[in-house]
């Protein structure tokens, strides 16, 4: 069905990182790197957003807003963690205010490791998680379509 | 109407949206070489709105869907006035209660970051309406006619008899095209101070109907500006383009070497350009008729 | 012809009865009856002038007994001025009073009789004028019963005075009347100052300091026009010997210098009347009364007097230094008055300087004096009438059941009012979005003055549209946005069914003129400026107002259809967007402390930027000069 792959944009939300794994995702978009050949755009947006990209752990404060930005973006969509921190929780893991990592909070699909995560493997965490878009873009298409018209519940599933 | 007529606004019906796309991906191409940059591909735009068009649907309310709608269907009937040959100021006026659906649809929503931006939406309309008005004022008084089919056939170049009302238009084309440094609504880039400014809450299905919607009135737009080297002549419809192209390279050109501006800033410097540039213009043109 | 007088007369012999019955639920149903009776009194008006060829009337030839009666009841209006002038320490201000009176009464009874033609005189302006305040006036009429009922619930402070106030608004009504038909300047000086003395107290109601201020402030502006157009008229009777509103326009035309002169000083009580710069003042103040009072008399139908007078002067100004100068104040109070509006919070006040911006455009299309921005300008004046009325009623009720006309209140009315949401919302659009008849107008406006060469009109009309539009749009946004308070329907809406009723009409009423108004263009309009100018070409041609009707019914389609279409739509309602911290709804959100705080929204108002009074002064320095200007130029005229 509909090729997705080549417009995947990208939610980057900051847990509680260091800032060391922001700046190397910040540098993706520069002209070294030029992540936008890709089609892949930084937005700021989680309606608007397909791959949720989150550097940092989690901790008491943020984990209702991590949360609530992933229950925002609509299906399909990819969750990214990236960094040490937001794999495992990292060095801050033992903090009394840490939960863990990312995946203490929402599913995450792509695990993407390093501290600071280099551009290189950010980069090829995002093409994993292209594919892993399409993929799931392709079931979304599959489902819509066996159940066309149907009664559906709040999140759009079959009741 | 007449069979031409017909035929143009199903032309415009059908090409502006490719004509649209395909400017803003020479935009950002252009744009991502000016920075040093390879750039998305040139149908950037068009992957981008497919594949929003295959996410799930999403929304903030009926009404916002409902008014984003609207804003749609009005300016796909503004750009069709325009193209059929028809008056130019009720093209105008159309245009600006599209533009006032598209301020209910942000605004309907209730949410902060939408509120704001759309008051500064508000106030980029204020800012380019005396600009629009007088270019069409400007073009009744050099062929005597407000349709633009007359307009077109009037035999006259309007960019001789009218250099600064198509300099105030150039300007206020920033504003309408979202680019820095008038953009202070929201941007045709990813980011802007306020999330997304009036875009904020646009869902992926209802983002890309207002993308659509976009490039239906830049390719009006890009219409107005060929309007001002259009003669009977065939040949100048190839002016025409080249006069477009120029405009276009402008405007990426400005974009991407200045830094947004507040919105008061803006105001005073559109309106006292557009006071001197087409108000000077027009008193000519009046005393010359 | 009868009814012409009866018009006149059944307004003024109600006012006593208003006064008379006591209680409220009996005079509430003769005032439905009597309203009745006045709107089909005008509608049958019409009918008969109409079916008698739409031809302009002479009427009353003789009438010597009324003008003695009009005399003694002019004297005894300035025994009231006086006595009240007195009562509050403004002595000065009866000098405006006394001063015409004694005037005009010295002209009638020491001059050999002036040549009157008639009395009465009925052409296409004074029947739009007639249904305007027929229709409209009755309807508002109605309104005030339900109105004044609520306004009474909510505003314990103020003493019961309902039968005064009724009596009041009858007895303009009759002076309204009196005033669009009569022909006889000295009839028209009267009716005049009846309607600003009525204006007067109508706005000192609640007796408060302010409103009592205000309402001297008012009484001395319009006086000071009266005293204007008294000096013309006595000035232009002794000269020629006539006391003909139509001889004036004549003698003006060819150029007599006492007819200019007089018609000078007569747009210049005009301009007081419109609430033109720097007269603007007036109308501001004028806002402390009932709404019922600033809808009949402070936008929809007295205001209008003075555009009136100046579209019968029109064709006299064009192209004189009087018309010059009146267009230049006209487009210049346009613009700012509208600027002054978007620093507005106050719906009332919003409604008074967009009013005071609408009449500016009137004024400078009668001061341009072509044929076509008179055309447009009697358009302005039909739709304006219509969709400010609807909106005063409409900001009246919404306070009378929220407590509040602020507009940063109405947040989300359309959900917790829908009824006055609704018809506040269509009140707006009708103002100033195509395809409703004032965007047209405007645009006709525009094209006459580029037709007609007048640059400083094109650029107030281009900038103060784009002003008017901006102060407009944020209202509208306002009610529609989700609410940041409940946002539920309100329990109880205490607005009677006879200001529903009023309402209903009016917005019915709005969209008929919109619908009817290529008719209304060939049947009326057209005709007038033939008459007044000995020709027309037409300024909007009949396949634009087509196009209009189509635009209109797409307006009102295609929202429905979308939300039908979205309504079935499988569609995924999500938060808003608040970077994530929404506490589970739209209107809370966790703050800096971890604590839930409320969501408020607000508009802009350039409330640095835009200081309005400093700005009203100013301008009233800028349009005083050019009055002045125009005063000595007239001087200097008649002494060459």
């Amino acid at each position: 069905m509909g090729k997705v792959k080549k417009s995947p944009w990208v939610l980057h939300y900051d847990g509680s990182s260091c800032n060391g794994c922001d700046i190397e995702v910040l540098a993706c978009l520069t002209p070294v790197y030029d992540a936008e050949r890709f089609g892949i755009i930084n937005t700021g947006d989680p309606l608007q957003a397909d791959i949720f990209l989150i550097t940092g752990g989690i901790n008491t404060q943020n984990k209702d807003v991590v949360t609530q930005l992933y229950d925002q973006m609509p299906r399909p969509k990819v969750v990214v963690a990236v960094g040490t921190c937001a794999c495992t929780g990292g060095i801050f893991k033992d903090c009394y205010n840490i939960l863990g990592g990312a995946d203490t909070t929402i599913p995450v699909d792509i695990y993407v490791p390093g501290c600071a995560a280099r551009p290189q493997a950010i980069i090829d965490g995002l093409v994993q998680a292209i594919a892993l878009f399409q993929k799931r873009s392709d079931e979304h298409d599959e489902y819509e379509r066996a159940h066309k018209g149907e009664k559906r519940n709040k999140n759009g599933q079959v009741s | 109407m007449s069979v031409k007529a017909v035929i143009m606004v199903i032309l415009y019906i059908l090409l502006a949206p490719v004509m649209g796309g395909l400017m803003e991906g020479l935009d950002r191409k252009i744009s991502a070489r000016m920075q040093g940059r390879i750039g998305p591909p040139l149908l950037q735009p068009f992957y981008d709105v497919r594949k929003l068009f295959n996410k799930q649907v999403i929304a903030i309310g009926v009404f916002q869907s409902s008014l984003l709608l609207c804003y749609m269907v009005l300016m796909i009937f503004t750009g069709s006035i325009f193209f059929a040959g028809n008056d130019i100021l009720m093209c105008l006026f159309v245009l600006s209660t599209a533009s006032t659906f598209m301020y209910f649809a942000a605004v309907v929503t209730g949410s902060p970051y939408n509120t704001i931006a759309s008051s500064r939406e508000l106030v980029q309309i204020m800012t380019y309406e005396p600009a629009v008005l007088m270019a069409g004022v400007g073009f009744y008084l050099v062929s005597g006619s407000f349709r633009v089919s007359e307009i077109a056939n009037s035999g006259k170049v309007m960019l001789f008899r009218m250099p600064g009302l198509f300099a105030a238009f150039v300007l206020i084309l920033l504003i309408k095209m979202r680019k820095s440094p008038f953009d202070v609504s929201t941007s045709h880039h990813a980011h802007q101070e306020l999330v997304m400014g009036v875009k904020t809450e646009l869902g992926a299905h209802n983002l890309a109907i207002f993308t659509i919607t976009e490039w239906y009135e830049n390719a009006f737009l890009m219409g107005i500006v060929g309007l001002f080297a259009v003669t009977s002549n065939p040949l100048s419809y190839l002016g025409a383009l080249v006069l477009c192209a120029l405009v276009f390279f402008f405007l990426i050109l400005v974009d991407n070497a200045s830094a947004r501006v507040k919105w008061d800033q803006m105001l005073r410097f559109i309106w006292i350009a557009t006071f001197f540039l087409s108000g000077v213009n027009l008193l000519i043109l009046m005393l010359v008729r | 012809m009868q009814i012409a007088v009866f018009l006149i007369i059944f307004p003024l012999l109600c006012a006593p009865v208003m006064y008379f019955v006591r209680d409220n639920k009996v005079r509430a149903y003769i005032t439905y009856a009597a309203a009745a009776v006045i709107a089909s009194a005008s509608v049958a008006l019409t009918t008969y002038w109409v079916l008698e060829g739409s031809r302009p009337m002479l009427l009353l030839p003789h009438a010597e007994a009324a003008g003695h009666l009009i005399l003694a009841a002019e004297l005894a209006l300035m025994v009231l001025v006086t006595y009240l002038c007195c009562k509050h320490r403004k002595y000065w201000i009866s000098l405006l009073s006394i001063v015409p009176t004694v005037l005009i009464a010295w002209q009638e009874l020491t001059d050999v009789k002036p040549m009157t033609l008639c009395h009465i005189y009925i052409d296409h302006l004074s029947i739009l004028m007639c249904l305007i305040v027929g229709i409209v006036g009755s309807m508002i009429v109605i309104y005030a019963v339900g109105y004044m009922y609520g306004y009474h619930q909510h505003r314990k402070d103020v003493e019961d005075h309902r039968n005064y106030f009724f009596m009041l608004l009858f007895v303009f009504l009759g002076a309204m009347f009196g005033f669009v038909l009569s022909e006889s300047l000295l009839w028209i000086d009267f009716f005049w100052e009846v309607t600003s003395v009525c204006s007067f107290l109508l706005i000192g109601y609640t007796k408060e300091e302010e409103a009592v201020n205000n309402s001297f402030r008012a009484l001395w502006m319009n006086l000071l026009g009266g005293t204007a157009l008294a000096v013309g008229i006595v000035y232009f009777a002794r000269y020629e010997n006539c006391v003909s509103f139509h001889k004036l326009i004549e003698y003006a035309q060819m150029g007599e210098v006492p007819a200019v002169i007089c018609v000078g000083l007569v747009a210049i009580a005009a301009l007081t009347k419109a609430a033109q710069l720097p007269f603007s003042t007036w109308l501001m103040g004028a806002m402390v009364a009932p709404t019922p009072s600033s809808a009949l008399l402070h936008s929809a139908t007295m205001v209008k007097a003075g555009i009136y007078v100046l579209f019968r002067l029109s064709p006299a100004m064009g192209g004189t230094t009087t018309g010059n100068m009146v267009a230049l104040i006209g487009g210049f109070t346009f613009f700012m008055a509208s600027i002054m509006a978007i620093s507005q919070s106050d719906g009332k006040k919003v409604l008074a300087f967009s009013t005071i911006s609408n009449l500016g455009l009137m004024t400078a299309c009668a001061g341009v004096g072509a044929h076509e921005t008179v055309w447009a300008g009697i358009f302005l004046m039909m739709f304006h009438a219509v969709s400010k009325s609807l909106l005063f009623q409409d900001v009246g009720a919404t306070e009378n059941a929220t407590g509040s006309r602020d507009i940063e209140d109405m947040h989300g009315l359309l959900y917790r009012l829908p009824r006055l949401g609704f018809y506040m919302f269509i009140g707006i659009a009708a103002m100033f979005l195509a395809p409703f008849g004032m965007l047209i107008s405007k645009w006709s406006a525009l094209k006459a003055a580029v037709d007609s060469s007048n640059i400083l009109l094109v650029l107030f009309i281009a900038y103060g549209s784009a002003t008017t539009s901006f102060y407009w749009t944020k209202w509208m946004g306002k009610i529609i946005s989700k609410s940041h308070e409940t946002g539920e329907r309100m329990k109880k809406d205490i607005t009677g069914d006879s200001e529903m009723w009023s309402m209903t009409i009016h917005a019915a009423l709005m969209i008929t003129l919109c619908v009817l108004m290529p008719f209304i263009s060939t049947r009326f309009v057209d005709p007038l400026l033939v008459e007044m100018y000995g020709q027309f070409t037409d300024v909007l041609p009949n396949g634009i107002l087509a196009m209009m009707v189509l635009i209109m019914c797409m307006v009102f389609a295609i929202p429905w259809v979308a939300y039908m279409h979205y309504k079935n739509m499988q569609t995924n309602y999500k938060l808003n967007y608040m970077s994530g911290v929404n506490m589970g709804d739209n209107k809370t959100f966790v703050d800096s402390f971890g604590d839930g705080k409320k969501l408020w929204l607000s508009n802009y108002y350039f409330d640095k930027r835009i200081n309005p009074d400093r700005m009203m002064i100013v301008c009233q320095l800028m349009t005083t000069a050019v009055l002045a200007i125009m005063v000595s130029f007239m001087v200097g005229g008649a002494l060459v």
